[in-house]
């Protein structure tokens, strides 16, 4: 019976990623890709990664969901699509399929028994304090990792801000053009930011002993913020202030701190005292949940394109 | 065959596909788009490798699941970046760039769109 599920969410799966390569207009591609999103995140269940099931569900779908969306708005369709000869079109499909083909054989051929680290995580998961071996993973046993990660996220707003022209340097970006005011959206918008902010606070809460963390609570929260400023009931912010910047590299600078301050307390970086490890990482993961709402919701609006606020 | 195996199959096809958008398209958001699927195939991969790891209790080797994490919130910045990209090189050949669909008049100037 699961196997069945199984090979027909599979199957759904390669559909929808066929259509949306296959789709003639971008914008149908990007809707095709939402739902290619979506199911992702249900295999993901099915692969028994509830956490990776929903950060592919908010970080993957949603939050990338609505940069495809404003970006295929944004971008004038071509009359005339650039369409790749059959020649062209039969060599990559042959190539294509020789990849597919070589992973297959991975696949089927992997070795048996599979190499694990789950019994060291199992092993070192009490000296974290934590529950949930993944977050152990992300926030102690691999933190240079989720350390660097948010490091990339500045780097690519750092990118993104730079393509600001000049006149609008250090302003604000527009993440939604203002349109007619739309009752039922600014409903939503009031409605629903009470309710998101508490159901990502419980996510990044329960995050150190069930499924969940920083990342998914973050990206609720910009979702909730993006929607506000959506409906026209908050404006985009400066990109200059100073408070601003200060949030935006919280999430880092306590990382580092905690990270640099583990050469005294543990003999190492990034390494925590054990009585405190769980207090340690939960301050972390507490600033770094502010950076990265701020940071996705950034991200998403672009580069700033007005000096001022509306 | 089970269904750690099935789906990763699945994995190797998404990959595949994904690859072909990638060459076949000539627009640079359906290539960002084709790129996208492709990352989705690779970290099934890694999911399905993390779950046939499964071990000491657990139903799936919690290291390839927190480094797809990382991945997903990477292939979201870069996505971003590359995105911004292509607005900013829309916007420099001349082309009106607006938060509403293209109108019909924005639309016949975007030929010349390098």
């Amino acid at each position: 019976m699961t196997m069945a599920f199984d090979f027909g969410l599979g199957l759904l799966v390669l559909v929808v990623a066929g259509w949306t390569i296959a789709a003639q207009k971008a914008f149908a591609a990007v809707v095709g890709f939402v739902a290619y999103g979506i199911l992702l995140a249900l295999v993901w269940v099915r692969l028994s990664a509830v956490d990776v099931a929903m950060t592919e569900a908010a970080i993957g779908t949603g939050v990338t969901g609505v940069l495809l969306l404003r970006a295929a708005m944004r971008t004038p369709t071509p009359q005339v699509v650039e369409q790749s000869s059959q020649t062209v079109r039969a060599v990559a499909a042959v190539l294509c399929l020789l990849v597919t083909a070589a992973l297959a054989t991975v696949v089927l051929y992997a070795t048996d028994p599979a190499p694990s680290l789950a019994p060291p995580v199992a092993q070192a998961l009490p000296a974290t304090g934590l529950g949930n071996p993944v977050t152990a993973v992300l926030m102690a046993f691999r933190a240079v990792d989720t350390f660097l990660e948010k490091v990339v996220l500045l780097l690519a707003l750092i990118g993104v801000w730079s393509l600001s022209p000049d006149r609008a340097w250090g302003g604000a970006p527009t993440l939604w053009e203002p349109g007619p005011r739309d009752e039922v959206l600014v409903f939503l918008a009031r409605v629903l930011p009470p309710v998101g902010i508490l159901v990502g606070l419980y996510i990044f809460w329960t995050g150190a002993d069930h499924p969940g963390g920083a990342f998914q609570g973050g990206a609720i929260l910009a979702a909730m913020w993006m929607l506000t400023m959506m409906a026209g009931l908050a404006d985009e912010p400066l990109a200059g202030r100073a408070l601003l910047r200060a949030a935006l590299i919280a999430g880092p600078t306590t990382f580092l701190t905690v990270g640099l301050a583990g050469f005294v307390t543990a003999g190492a970086f990034l390494a925590y005292p054990e009585a405190y490890s769980k207090v340690l990482i939960i301050a972390i993961e507490a600033a770094m949940i502010v950076t990265i709402a701020l940071t996705l919701t950034l991200l998403v609006a672009g580069p700033p394109d007005r000096g001022e606020l509306r | 065959m089970n269904s750690a195996t099935l789906l990763g199959l699945c994995a190797a096809a998404l990959v595949g596909l994904g690859l072909f958008g990638l060459l076949i398209h000539s627009e640079p958001i359906r290539k960002i788009l084709a790129f996208n699927i492709l990352g989705g195939g690779v970290f099934i991969f890694f999911g399905v490798v993390a779950r046939r790891g499964a071990a000491a209790g657990f139903d799936g080797d919690p290291v390839p699941q927190a480094l797809v994490i990382t991945g997903i919130v990477v292939a979201f910045a870069a996505t971003a970046l590359a995105l911004a990209l292509v607005l900013r090189l829309s916007q420099m050949s001349g082309k009106p760039i607006s938060g509403t669909p293209a109108s019909p008049e924005r639309r016949e100037g975007a030929g010349e769109r390098c």
